[in-house]
């Protein structure tokens, strides 16, 4: 049995955060460097909390897989970060942003946690601010404010079409003082490879040097992940080709719940896929959103005929173009949240509307230029205009953008409390690692506030009040039989790896044998079909079956150049898949047994007439927490059940 | 299309390399330079021919600044504005002989193949390039106002990504549009002045220290830089500096 206690100070929603920063232990300033933290990751959550922790005076390792802390993907979000600061006078609130939030979410996100987001979010801006970030201003040199999907106030602060770059450079500074100062150490290209437990705390982790391959062990008081989300399943997403969801599944796999996997997000606005070598997915910011709008043909002859290359976008007369999302969604138009607006296009190209491959609608600047100007847009889209030619080759200032929704974000990953621990003391998770503020959808420029919200205004609070016994531990020793396990077994996990291809190879120089790359494309392909934007029991069956048999493939047939002790990229890829092979099979269950349709979880079982997500309140509003049993062993699920005492809950409605 | 590979290959730091060339054939104009390198690699596995090409990349959509190769005598390649992983094969012509490198500077020493060290850059940075700010305790962001024009301006500088293009580009291999960027970015905006004089003596001392080079002024870091960083910013960066050497609070 799991200990699933979600903490919840008691007392109203608004003076929950309040009452338990008054109440929580905390450590005195002499002891906290004499306690030990290891952060995993550098990205908004990691670095914010590294560089809070180590200003608060803890001791502090910081550890990424990159050259260098500021390569994170949070580096790549382009459109904005979303606070409560009315600064428009839109009518704008914590409130609001608390239940926009929820809402988005479709009612399956804690209480609790989101308020505390939207409570913080304005320190966030001020934060920033404070540390240098250029945000977009108005001409009265006060910061301006753009929509995102899912709000009818203007509340999302942005810089140009890289918000994330410039926050991520914003908290890569502050981790920079930190490590001038000697609070906090790096290292770089070190990749967590196993956490280690000992008398059920976690105390420490052992890393990979990816330079030279050593495995390397680190002790400490606490560890905190923010590793990022496990997009990268599905190979073709958005995420950076090196995101993997290694850090947060090892954890899993020594007792860390995981918390509704089948959450993923699969943003709306994606440059199409067009060919077998790509490797990744292109985002168009969902600011575009804001002027463009989005169209296929009404009439299929015309959807033909593009396809077919005797027509062009701008040859389809006004009267000619189904605005699909303004004419089903008049209240929200073009801005209704990703997962809706992802099911949208899919239904209009299933239904043989498509252009470009068939997979692909519009998103046309026309209008916005001809209101605006030329000028207008590229100052506000220019980058994110110029991206997409390099890449197309087309002119989206002349011609619509074509778009399609890609696998972008996770809401699922470690079950976190109140305080963002897991299951296992000691192990903190924060920003996407965790499951805990966007429910089954998370809405556009959330996911920048969650993670420095976790790092900056949570953990520096939360992670005392866990540290403050931990001074009578005394320093933490690496040298451990524990230690020596956990170093152990990841060696062992290398070299069966690194064997399954090797003596085949002298063999003989034609085997049969593939590439990592190989299997993982196979493997995100079927995940995509089978248990991506819609599912139901008959394809979630079918891809349980295929994802076993291509492991099965996998662990005969894949080959791995090289070996341990050296800069190998490939065995990489490899123990990663590995351990996506075993999180695929999670997914598939838990979008299984969810018998239900919420958010980005869409079962084609459970929806309305007019093809809208069709929740069950009364048998799922809970969080889903799976417990790890071994390898091939089917994981067990316990509830925390949501408990909505504040917010009303509904149907969501974007019409 | 149809290329001819000329690839630089060195096991580690310490061994010598050299130029290894690879035939690749049936190759879409619509490939990106970094999947053209992911067809060789499956080519290499699948016939166990040799290990692997190695290179560093992460986001390939031309923000991480992973990425960086020296392409046909060009950083990022021949294409302006852009890094490697958004150059596309659409821009060679077929039967092309292309030669890639790795970023040939001393502070950025070779891990492996066409990976390069670029923690010198790291450092820099640590010397001095932020606000000192803890968390928490700052005032309202709308209580400092900031002209839209210098606020842009600093975004402007603030894009760089940290590739260390700039500095591949450089015969004297100077990473003085790396610092400019930086101290730009921050000496304009009214956040940055207070320890702007101490920032720039800092960061300047330290570039030197790791053994970069001085500006060439020959501005081949600001035609070769993916992000368009202009050379104003190393202007600024020296008016900085003389303000700094006489303006400086001595301790």
């Amino acid at each position: 049995m799991m200990n699933l206690d979600s903490k919840i100070p008691a007392g109203p929603l608004a003076e929950k955060w309040t009452n338990y920063k008054a109440s929580q232990k905390l450590v005195n300033p002499a002891n906290k460097r004499k306690l030990d933290i290891i952060v995993v990751g550098t990205g908004l959550a990691g670095a914010s909390a590294a560089a809070s922790l180590g200003a608060l005076g803890f001791n502090v390792d910081i550890f990424c897989i990159q050259d260098s802390p500021r390569r994170a993907h949070s580096i790549a979000a382009q459109g904005g970060i979303n606070a409560a600061k009315n600064y428009q006078n839109d009518g704008d609130s914590v409130e609001r942003l608390f239940r926009d939030t929820i809402k988005g979410g479709d009612y399956r996100a804690r209480e609790a946690n989101v308020y505390r987001l939207a409570e913080v979010s304005g320190a966030i801006i001020d934060q920033c601010v404070a540390q240098g970030v250029p945000f977009a201003r108005d001409y009265g040199g006060l910061l301006d404010n753009r929509s995102f999907g899912g709000a009818q106030v203007s509340r999302t602060f942005y810089a140009k079409g890289q918000t994330g770059q410039q926050l991520l450079l914003g908290a890569y500074g502050a981790l920079s003082r930190e490590i001038a100062r000697g609070t906090v150490k790096l290292h770089t290209r070190c990749e967590m490879m196993d956490l280690v437990v000992v008398d059920g705390r976690a105390r420490g982790i052992i890393v990979r040097n990816l330079a030279t391959g050593d495995l390397e062990r680190y002790a400490a008081h606490a560890v905190v992940l923010g590793t990022g989300g496990y997009g990268n399943l599905y190979y073709l997403s958005t995420n950076a080709m090196n995101s993997n969801g290694s850090a947060a599944w090892v954890c899993h796999r020594k007792g860390a719940a995981f918390a509704n996997p089948c959450y993923v997000q699969i943003h709306p606005t994606c440059i199409p896929v067009h060919g077998d070598y790509q490797s990744k997915l292109t985002l168009m910011s969902e600011s575009l959103r804001n002027d463009g709008r989005i169209w296929v043909p009404k009439r299929k002859e015309d959807a033909e005929a593009i396809r077919a290359g005797k027509l062009k976008a701008n040859d389809i007369a006004e009267e000619n173009r189904d605005y699909y999302l303004e004419r089903r969604y008049p209240a929200f138009g073009n801005l209704v949240p990703r997962d809706v607006a992802s099911r949208a296009a899919k239904e209009r190209c299933d239904a043989g509307y498509g252009v470009g491959t068939g997979y692909a609608v519009y998103l046309d600047f026309a209008d916005a230029i001809q209101r605006l100007g030329k000028e207008a847009v590229e100052q506000k889209y220019g980058n994110l205009f110029q991206m997409y030619q390099k890449i197309t080759d087309e002119n989206p200032y002349e011609t619509p953008m074509m778009i399609y929704p890609a696998i972008h974000y996770t809401m699922g990953g470690l079950w976190v409390d109140y305080e963002l621990q897991t299951t296992i003391p000691g192990l903190f998770a924060a920003g996407e690692a965790n499951f805990s503020d966007h429910g089954a959808n998370r809405l556009g420029a959330s996911a920048l506030m969650q993670g420095l919200s976790d790092g900056y205004f949570v953990l520096p609070y939360t992670m005392q009040n866990y540290l403050a016994d931990q001074i009578y531990v005394g320093k933490i020793s690496a040298t451990t039989p524990e230690f020596d396990a956990a170093e152990m077994a990841v060696r062992q996990r290398i070299n069966k790896l690194l064997q399954i291809g090797s003596e085949k190879t002298l063999n003989s120089k034609h085997s049969t044998l593939n590439s990592t790359d190989h299997y993982h494309k196979a493997l995100g392909k079927i995940m995509w079909e089978y248990c991506g934007m819609a599912r139901n029991t008959e394809s979630l069956n079918k891809a349980k079956k295929v994802v076993s048999e291509l492991e099965d493939e996998f662990w005969k047939k894949v080959f791995i150049p090289g070996t341990s002790n050296e800069f190998n990229p490939e065995l990489e890829k490899a123990y990663r898949l590995e351990d996506y092979f075993e999180l695929a099979q999670l997914v598939i269950d838990d979008a299984m047994h969810r018998e239900e349709s919420c958010g980005g979880h869409f079962r084609t079982e459970h929806q309305t007439e007019d093809g809208e997500t069709l929740r069950d309140d009364e048998r799922f509003m809970y969080v889903a927490a799976w417990e790890y049993q071994g390898h091939g062993q089917p994981e067990t699920m316990e509830k925390e059940p949501l408990v909505y005492e504040h917010i009303q809950i509904a149907k969501r409605n974007y019409k | 299309m149809k290329f001819t590979l000329h690839i630089w290959r060195q096991e580690n730091a310490r061994a010598k390399g050299h130029f290894e060339t690879y035939p690749l054939e049936g190759i879409s104009p619509d490939c990106s330079f970094l999947e053209m390198l992911d067809i060789l690699n499956e080519q290499l596995i699948n016939d166990h021919i040799a290990h692997p090409v190695c290179f560093d990349n992460d986001c390939r959509e031309g923000i991480c600044g992973m990425c960086g190769l020296y392409i046909n005598g060009r950083p990022h390649g021949n294409d302006d504005g852009i890094t490697t992983c958004q150059l596309h094969m659409r821009k060679f012509h077929d039967g092309d002989d292309i030669w890639i490198e790795p970023w040939r500077a001393k502070p950025f020493p070779v891990i492996r193949d066409l990976v390069v060290d670029r923690s010198a850059f790291d450092k820099i940075i640590q010397a001095g390039g932020y606000i000192s700010t803890t968390t928490g305790g700052v005032p309202d962001a709308n209580t400092i106002p900031i002209p839209k024009h210098k606020a842009d301006m600093a975004m402007d500088a603030a894009s760089c990504i940290g590739c260390g293009a700039c500095v591949a580009a450089c015969k004297n291999a100077s990473a003085m549009l790396f610092v400019g960027a930086k101290v730009s970015h921050l000496a304009l905006l009214p956040q940055g002045q207070i320890e702007a004089a101490d920032r720039v003596h800092k960061m300047v001392c330290k570039m030197d220290e790791l053994g970069f080079g001085s500006c060439t002024n020959t501005y081949a870091c600001e035609a070769e830089c993916p992000k368009l960083i202009k050379r104003q910013n190393i202007s600024r960066l020296n008016r900085q500096w003389i303000g700094a050497l006489f303006g400086r609070d001595r301790k």
